[in-house]
């Protein structure tokens, strides 16, 4: 790092300071600085991102380790006996004359709706933060950074939190003994583009709003919700009637449930369809990405 | 002065900001008219008008976060469509709005920022100090956003815009809100900055700050430039030196009006008082009591920025 230069033309005194003059001068030209910011912006939002978070910090890791712990037991054991023990094969059946315990096939969903949750949360209300209620993307916009750097800094502290809260939820799934094979670590980045695939078209969508008179509030009851319930969660999506199904083949987090499964426990299906859903994911959060930018750019101006 | 180490930055004198035919539309509504002007480097230069004026939106053309719709605009050299990051990591920006994070605390509102610049921790970290000292904050550094008063407030915003050591510094409205104490505490730290050769371009619709802070100003109305000049000379061109404020209540004030004729150079009747403008205020006062008029109150004082607005719109700063 280029050492730091103090200027000492002293002639106007020193009481109360003259920064500009006689201050500490920055190792950088402004040039230098802005060509340093196109490399590196993104990184500086994420190090904003996270300095913010120590302040809500133990809100995060609590949720992160409450989640799991409240699903698990309601669902994983709680109901998990019940369903077990009338399905007769062992669990629920995977065909083929095998089964697997209820708790096994309802821990890939769980983990990947609790990536969706979080990325519901960090993409409605921060990001209508940003532009309005706390303003704080207009400090940034007088810097070298651009509105992009700003959208792919966010995106970055999302996959923090997302890894985070995915890793620990998949310790609590090991503790459970519900991930049968060793595989089963791929639930994380499958529920982790689920959480981008769902998050970042909802980030496009909030940053185009100007005024929150409770859209996030309906996102969270009229979205969020039946992708909980209807996305092959709790059940399989072909106990559905077919005419609803659909809602299920839309969903990503029914395909990040899937791949989690595929992971998980070695839910049999063709190599085609697991590449489809990847696919799929990343086309869905490859196109709020590139509206989130434009969105940005357009009412930052940078 | 030592400017070695600078080799992008503009030396004394020249010229930092260029405007030719600026113009901004926003659908069918023209904020800024095809406005043409120069700032040169340690040049402290003010954009005069009220509110809706333009001003902002030129501050913010200026500032490389809005586009201009036509034509052209040149800051340090550089075209803002195109050298956006480049410009704006010349400047120090102090917005209106005061966009301080709430979540960090005082001292962590310089560092995070002056990252956004590309500089290291081990430049802010010291930096953030002596701005602190500069702003007088240091005993706030670890306090939070929140409690600091609106005065406090805006200092950090300014301190938040030395961090990359600027050497042009855009201001809009700078001390609107702020009680009398708190503005002269902030125009004292903005005269140090304009003494140590930092080029400062504000707006304001305050008269006696663009009187104080300003070399040389544009007044601003509707998007257009009506005079340009220093203070003095606004003042000297569209002004007498003296003006007479008479108040008679606000019944009578226009009809006394009309029987003020010959006296002073001209007279402006506005709701709540009568103007009189005359290099000689005390003669002018004398020449209405000869006439017989006996005013509620009389006062004599220099003419303002203020009169030279009214005389060049026919309205007042502060609607």
């Amino acid at each position: 790092m280029t050492e730091i230069r103090r200027t000492t033309n002293n002639a106007a005194g020193t009481a109360g300071g003259l920064p500009a003059r006689d201050g500490l001068r920055p190792p950088l030209s402004p040039l230098e600085s802005a060509a340093r910011v196109r490399r590196l912006g993104s990184l500086y939002v994420l190090e904003h991102w996270l300095r913010a978070m120590r302040g809500y910090g133990w809100t995060v890791l609590l949720t992160a380790v409450g989640t799991p712990l409240v699903y698990l037991f309601a669902m994983g054991v709680g109901l998990a006996a019940l369903v077990d023990a009338n399905t007769g094969a062992g669990g629920v059946p995977l065909g083929a004359g095998r089964a697997v315990p209820y708790l096994v096939f309802v821990a890939p969903a769980l983990l990947a709706t609790a990536a969706i949750m979080v990325a519901a949360e960090e993409n409605t209300y921060p990001v209508m933060s940003g532009f309005k209620w706390r303003r704080t993307y207009y400090g940034p916009q007088a810097t070298p950074l651009a509105s992009r750097q700003l959208v792919n800094g966010h995106c970055l502290g999302v996959l923090c939190r997302l890894l985070l809260t995915c890793g620990l939820y998949f310790l609590f799934l090991l503790l459970f003994g519900a991930v049968p094979e060793a595989s089963g670590w791929a639930m994380i980045p499958t529920a982790a583009l689920g959480g981008f695939a769902f998050g970042l078209p909802l980030m496009a969508y909030a940053s185009g709003i100007e005024d929150e008179k409770g859209q996030f509030a309906l996102v969270q009851r009229f979205v969020v919700m039946p992708l909980f319930l209807f996305s092959g969660t709790f059940f399989p999506l072909e106990a559905m009637p077919p005419a609803v199904r659909w809602f299920g083949w839309i969903s990503p987090l029914w395909h990040s449930t899937e791949l989690g499964r595929v992971a998980g426990y070695g839910q049999v299906e063709p190599a085609w369809l697991t590449v489809l859903r990847v696919c799929y994911l990343a086309l869905l959060a490859a196109a709020g990405w590139l509206l989130a930018r434009r969105v940005y750019a357009r009412r930052l101006g940078t | 002065m030592s400017q070695a180490h600078r080799p992008d930055s503009a030396g004394r004198g020249d010229i930092v900001v260029s405007a030719r035919n600026l113009t901004k539309k926003f659908g069918d509504f023209t904020a800024v008219d095809a406005i043409s002007f120069q700032v040169r480097a340690g040049e402290s230069f003010g954009l005069l008008g009220p509110n809706g004026a333009g001003k902002s939106t030129t501050m913010r053309m200026i500032g490389g976060v809005s586009r201009r719709t036509s034509g052209e605009l040149a800051i340090m050299g550089l075209d803002p469509d195109r050298h956006g990051p480049e410009i704006r990591a010349h400047l120090g920006v102090v917005p209106q709005q005061d966009n301080l994070d709430q979540e960090l605390r005082v001292r962590d509102n310089l560092i995070v920022y002056g990252r956004y610049f590309g500089l290291p921790h081990s430049y802010l970290r010291p930096k953030a100090d002596e701005l602190l000292e500069f702003a007088q904050l240091a005993d706030k550094a670890r306090a939070k956003v929140d409690a600091l008063s609106g005065g406090m407030k805006r200092r950090l915003t300014i301190a938040r815009s030395l961090v990359n050591d600027p050497r042009m510094l855009l201001l809009d409205e700078p001390t609107t809100g702020l009680d009398p104490q708190a503005r002269h505490i902030l125009w004292d730290r903005l005269f140090r900055l304009k003494e140590s050769g930092v080029t400062l371009i504000l707006t304001t619709h305050y008269m006696d700050e663009a009187e104080q802070l300003c070399d040389r100003l544009i007044v601003v109305d509707k998007g257009r430039i009506m005079a340009e000049g220093s203070p003095a000379a606004l003042i000297r061109e569209h002004s007498t030196r003296e003006v007479l404020e008479l108040r008679f209540g606000s019944e009578r004030n226009a009809a006394v009006a009309a029987e003020l004729g010959g006296i002073g150079e001209r007279q402006e009747a506005l709701p709540d008082r009568v103007l009189i403008y005359a290099d000689d205020g005390e003669a002018a006062l004398e020449q209405v009591s000869g006439r017989g008029l006996r005013p509620l109150t009389s006062l004599v004082r220099r003419s303002s920025l203020e009169d030279v607005f009214l005389r060049l719109t026919g309205r007042s700063l502060i609607d």
